[in-house]
């Protein structure tokens, strides 16, 4: 009984010194809050929907599997007007996803490039490179993606199309490229590429045991590309020349054959990668200044050459001081990419636009894009968070 | 962005107005002050603004025609710019009052969409212009063609079902306004344009060399263009409905700008007009609105023919003729239920 009764004052006490520790209290006066704001939420969103269903303006995602009755020009999948909105978003949504995949690749390159161009030594170069970064910083990113659609489709007519080896054609209507069409026998090039490029890593990890134990050094980059080139080259040869192009031929109104980089997707990539690659420019400088003098001294002092000491010693620790940011970079890229609205490129903003306009479920596509972007974000983060971690500097 | 942003407001807009989706609209336009009339984003003939930087057009004399119903002054509108595709959520989310913007009536767009078509002020259908040069004589021999259409119209459908039917290829390059497709025509990125034939006139009329292109012969749609609202409050769409049924119905008695204030002086010999005008009976007191609302609507920009005359018709740019929007009296379809 007197046992029961201390451990009770005990439970008490608990309670009073929970609520007296600072840090406790504060965890409790967390918790309400996130409380109050669920029921807010859940209030909010249940009347909401209650209200949207008798208004009858949401019904749910079953015109997904409704017929799209409209056409879209540029896919990556089958497509056509008697496929369904479902299928009309996916296609959006793979646009998107290409277009910002070359985005990023593309705004990456610029960005390193002019990074390390407007470090350099060369007094104009640096100058005209930072005027280039400035000017291109600092126009909104949508008067850019008008320019290059507007310079684009002031190339020639299409009748009057520029050509490259009468193969490739430039008009205001984009670049028709011949189209690779593979026979028979080409599946072996293929095997052969992953076969060479699987030995040429790991030649490059037996090199880089024996120079450790040895320091005897191996001309990994020629091997590489004989691997991954060459092997597949040679195959080819073997398995006579497996591969026929389909060259655009020009019809009365557009040339048929091969394939067509729209002017539309062509300017959007341009704009965003140009604009992406200038922030991206003075992050990567910010990183290399970032590594102190000393070490590009020392690597000097142990015979590295410049080039060496960039690739070697400077970068892999800049890296670290670049790669948060250039995530955030690469995010507004991705978002960036849904003003190609303003020139008519589909993809999934568009895409949705339309079939908000004839389904009429302006919630439930709002939702789509939310979710494919936030889902969008939150992948292109973890990699690059996985990327950083693995990269971080390592105490030994 | 823009209209991505705007399409989410919308959508958030119409979030919060879900639940007054039964409030009455005419109470909230006296309120307000104002009709907020939805029209195009410019086009000729229909919705443009004048050397004074006002809208004027066939589709903006309809809105200032309600407007004078309901406040008896034509000028108390609010005009709303919209493409093709945010058009349908700005009206859903009560950003409009009405829209008066060359729409098609639709099954879908009347049925799902949730809205209800007052009328038919104009008769249209889906046509192509192309370059003369081209050597083009029909729609039929377009394979291979861009097409330039406008995203979120019933034309962007018609055409797709277009060249699936006759089993022809095109690229189609979709654009959100007009002005946009112009300048892509006239660039040539797309070979033909394509949108209601009436918007194809008004089109044309802002080419520099407009002998060098021409309307195809063929109409591949029927488009009965009309004035629509939000379902559910059937009080506004009368007045919406029998607003454009007098324009059409004074042009029948010949009631005009003109004359409206010596017919509407006294009741006179013809009990059809005595009732729409207000000397007789009491049509305006069951729509919840003033004896003399038809002269208002009358005073505003006349009757259907003046203003078809002022802003489509021969004489105009545009140069339509009246066709099948002339009275059902004069080889045309337009007839409008009697006043009564
Ligand atoms: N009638 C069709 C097409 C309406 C339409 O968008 N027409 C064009 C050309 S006729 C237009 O009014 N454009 C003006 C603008 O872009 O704002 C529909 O309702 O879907």
């Amino acid at each position: 009984m007197a046992r029961n009764a201390s451990a009770q004052r005990t439970a008490g006490q608990e309670w009073l010194r929970l609520w007296f520790d600072e840090r406790s209290r504060g965890l409790i006066y967390q918790l309400l809050v996130i409380l109050g704001l669920a029921l807010v939420v859940a209030f909010i969103v249940s009347n909401t929907i209650a209200n949207l269903q008798r208004a009858g303006l949401a019904s749910g995602f079953g015109f997904l599997f409704d017929q799209a009755f409209f056409d879209i020009n540029q896919k990556l999948i089958e497509y056509s007007s008697t496929s369904t909105f479902g299928r009309a978003l996916i296609v959006g949504m793979l646009n998107t996803v290409l277009v910002s995949a070359m985005g990023i690749v593309l705004a990456t390159a610029i960005g390193f490039f002019a990074g390390i161009l407007r470090l350099s030594p060369n007094f104009l170069l640096s100058r005209m490179v930072g005027a280039w970064v400035e000017i291109t910083r600092n126009v909104p990113v949508l008067l850019q993606i008008i320019f290059w659609w507007v310079l684009l489709t002031g190339l020639p007519k299409v009748r009057e199309s520029l050509s490259i080896g009468d193969s490739i054609f430039l008009s205001n209507r984009g670049v028709r490229l011949p189209a690779p069409l593979l026979e028979p026998g080409f599946e072996w090039v293929f095997v052969a590429f992953l076969c060479g490029a699987v030995a040429a890593i790991l030649v490059s990890h037996w090199s880089k045991r024996r120079q450790n134990v040895s320091g005897e050094r191996f001309p990994v980059f020629w091997a590489g590309l004989a691997l991954i080139v060459g092997l597949p080259a040679l195959v080819y040869w073997f398995a006579g020349a497996p591969l026929a192009w389909d060259v655009p031929k020009a019809t009365r109104f557009n040339f048929r054959g091969g394939f067509n980089v729209t002017p539309e997707l062509l300017a959007l990539w341009i704009a965003l990668s140009t604009y992406t690659g200038a922030f991206i420019s003075e992050i990567v400088r910010a990183g290399i200044l970032s590594v102190g003098k000393g070490q590009t001294e020392a690597a000097g002092s142990l015979g590295l050459r410049p080039g060496q000491t960039m690739r070697l010693i400077v970068i892999p620790q800049a890296l670290r001081v670049i790669i948060p940011p250039l995530t955030s970079q690469y995010l507004n890229l991705t978002k960036n990419s849904s003003l190609a609205i303003a020139i008519g490129h589909q993809e999934l903003v568009s895409i949705g636009g339309t079939i908000l306009n004839q389904s009429g479920q302006a919630l439930e596509v709002v939702g789509i894009w939310m979710v494919f972007y936030l889902g969008l974000s939150l992948l292109t983060s973890m990699y690059m968070n996985w990327y950083n971690r693995r990269i971080a500097l390592v105490e030994r | 962005m823009n209209s991505f942003l705007k399409t989410a407001v919308a959508g958030a807009a119409a979030l919060l107005v879900a639940g007054a989706a039964h409030a009455a609209t005419l109470d909230d336009i006296k309120k307000a002050g104002v009709l907020k009339c939805g029209i195009n984003t410019g086009l000729p003939g229909f919705a443009y603004t004048d050397d004074k930087g006002k809208w004027t057009g066939f589709d903006v004399a309809y809105c200032r025609a309600l407007a004078a119903a309901v406040f008896g002054d034509p000028d108390k509108v609010k005009y709303v710019n919209l493409t093709g595709k945010n058009r349908f959520p700005a009206l859903a989310a009560g950003e409009i009052d009405v829209l008066s913007r060359n729409t098609t009536w639709t099954f879908s767009r009347d049925v799902d969409l949730g809205f209800t078509f007052i009328g038919v002020s104009y008769y249209d259908g889906q046509g192509f212009i192309g370059r003369k040069a081209l050597g083009v004589k029909s729609a039929k021999e377009l394979d291979g063609a861009s097409v330039c259409i406008q995203t979120g119209t019933t034309t962007e459908l018609n055409l797709a079902d277009f060249f699936r039917v006759n089993k022809i290829k095109y690229e189609p390059v979709p654009i959100e306004t007009n002005e946009e497709a112009r300048k892509a025509y006239v660039a040539e990125r797309c070979d033909v344009y394509t949108t209601d034939a009436s918007g194809l006139a008004a089109t044309k009329t802002t080419f520099k060399d407009p002998d060098a292109h021409m309307v195809f012969p063929e109409i591949i749609s029927k488009e009965p263009l009309g004035p629509l609202v939000r379902q559910g409050d059937d009080q506004w769409a009368d007045i919406a409905r029998w607003t454009l049924n007098v324009l059409i119905n004074a042009e029948e008695y010949g009631v005009t700008s003109a004359n409206v204030d010596k017919l509407a002086a006294k009741a006179i010999d013809n009990p059809e007009i005595n009732r729409m005008l207000g000397t007789e009976g009491s049509l305006g007191a069951m729509l919840g609105l003033r004896k003399t609302w038809a002269v208002d609507v009358l005073k505003a920009e006349g009757n259907y023919a003046e203003i078809y005359e002022r802003y489509l018709g021969t004489k105009t740019p545009l140069g339509l003729a009246r066709g099948l929007n002339a009275l059902y009296t004069n080889g045309g379809i337009l007839y409008a239920p009697p006043m009564r």
